[in-house]
């Protein structure tokens, strides 16, 4: 077959067919992903949340109040067992990270203690920041049980009561600031008192 | 053309990252470990693919001067595909390659292929040459991928044989240079002994 001469009308009709069955094919490939990948993110926010908060029967994924701050938005979900309030899982933020923004989520129980943290996501140097993932390390540890209002969310370095990461103490403050995000959020919303 | 040497020029000969060069970005971006890199690899391989059939299958309907756009169209088209489905079914994966997968639109093996190979030649040819250039392409950073994980984490695809830290530079950029340059060495050797 010869080749087509490069004309106005068949450049023009040759790039709108590609384009157009090129729209076609992305537009049912989009339908057909839609579902999977709203499912797929949904089971990866209830697994951090999972992971934060131990013992609740609702679905707090369904359950959750949004509260814009540092133009972003942090997300408050609530567990219940029972009926009864079991803690609430934060999904809060940080831009201060040594690559920028990231992700994590606080558990906290009703009374303000933080249960657990875990990385949604991240970006810190592999083998220096990324130890605040809890399967690196156990930096998260020291934050278990201890309630925001009389546990200092600072590095040592800056007079407060964490131990940063050794070599990461840019990560570590991050971190720090967005667990204090995540507890300042909770206060301002009324899920627990700072008194 | 001999179909075997068409498809295993890909794998040393002409191999993308070894040979020609191209396609640094996700070479040097992505292969912090082998996992990442045979992803990478995989994915860019079912791009190069596809892109090469629907091109040599079209080149006699698109003129000449508006056959880059077209090809760009196309590759961009498959790409997206790539992306949702790994959004959907992978997301794991997704999240660990995340900003390099549309970058594989502009991935200059892919164009090239389609430029320098699809549009000249039959589409069974056309096929098998990315099918070779995709793997080769895969193996590469494969390679590279487990010789980064193996020194800098002491660990192969995502298991462990040390404990504590590995050489903590070859996960971070500087030693992905220093890996693909010994790399380089390695397979001009290898090259050298075939010829």
């Amino acid at each position: 077959m010869a080749k087509k001469e490069s004309t106005f009308g068949s450049m023009l009709t040759t790039l709108s067919v590609v384009a157009l069955i090129s729209a076609g094919l992305l537009g049912s490939v989009y339908a057909l992903t839609k579902e999977p990948i709203r499912l797929a993110e949904l089971k990866k926010k209830n697994e951090a949340i999972e992971s934060v908060i131990s013992d609740f029967d609702n679905a707090p994924s369904e359950d959750y109040i949004k509260y814009g701050v540092d133009g972003d938005t942090v997300i408050l979900y609530k567990a219940t067992l029972n009926g009864e309030p079991a803690g609430t899982a934060v999904e809060t933020f940080t831009n201060n990270g040594f690559s920028g923004y990231f992700k994590l989520m606080v558990g906290f129980d009703p009374l303000g203690n933080i249960t657990d943290i875990a990385v949604i996501s991240h970006s810190e140097t592999p083998g220096l920041g990324d130890k605040m993932d809890a399967a690196k390390s156990d930096f998260h540890v020291q934050f278990m049980g201890k309630n925001p209002a009389d546990f200092k969310l600072m590095v040592k370095k800056d007079k407060g009561d964490v131990d940063a990461i050794t070599a990461s103490t840019i990560s570590s403050r991050a971190y720090c600031d967005a667990v204090q995000r995540a507890y300042d959020a909770l206060v301002a919303t009324g899920l627990v008192s700072n008194e | 053309m001999n179909q075997w040497k068409n498809f295993s020029k890909g794998l040393l000969k002409e191999n993308a990252v070894f040979a020609l060069v191209l396609g640094m970005c996700p070479t040097l971006g992505v292969t912090t470990s082998a996992v990442n890199g045979l992803g990478m690899g995989l994915a860019t391989t079912f791009v190069l693919v596809m892109s090469n059939l629907v091109v040599s299958l079209v080149k006699n309907q698109i003129p000449d001067k508006v056959r880059i756009p077209a090809f760009i169209v196309i590759i961009a088209t498959f790409v997206t595909v790539v992306e949702l489905v790994m959004k959907a079914y992978v997301p794991s994966l997704f999240n660990a390659l995340g900003l390099f997968i549309p970058l594989i639109v502009v991935n200059c093996v892919v164009l090239g292929r389609a430029e320098a190979f699809a549009s000249k030649n039959n589409v069974l040819s056309s096929l098998i040459d990315g099918l070779g250039m995709g793997l080769g392409f895969a193996l590469a950073l494969t390679t590279l991928g487990a010789v980064r994980e193996i020194l800098g984490s002491g660990s192969i695809f995502g298991m462990s044989f040390i404990k504590g830290d590995g050489m903590l530079l070859f996960i971070l950029p500087p030693g992905a240079f220093i890996a693909l340059g010994y790399l380089f060495v390695l397979a001009n050797k290898l090259k050298a002994k075939i010829a």
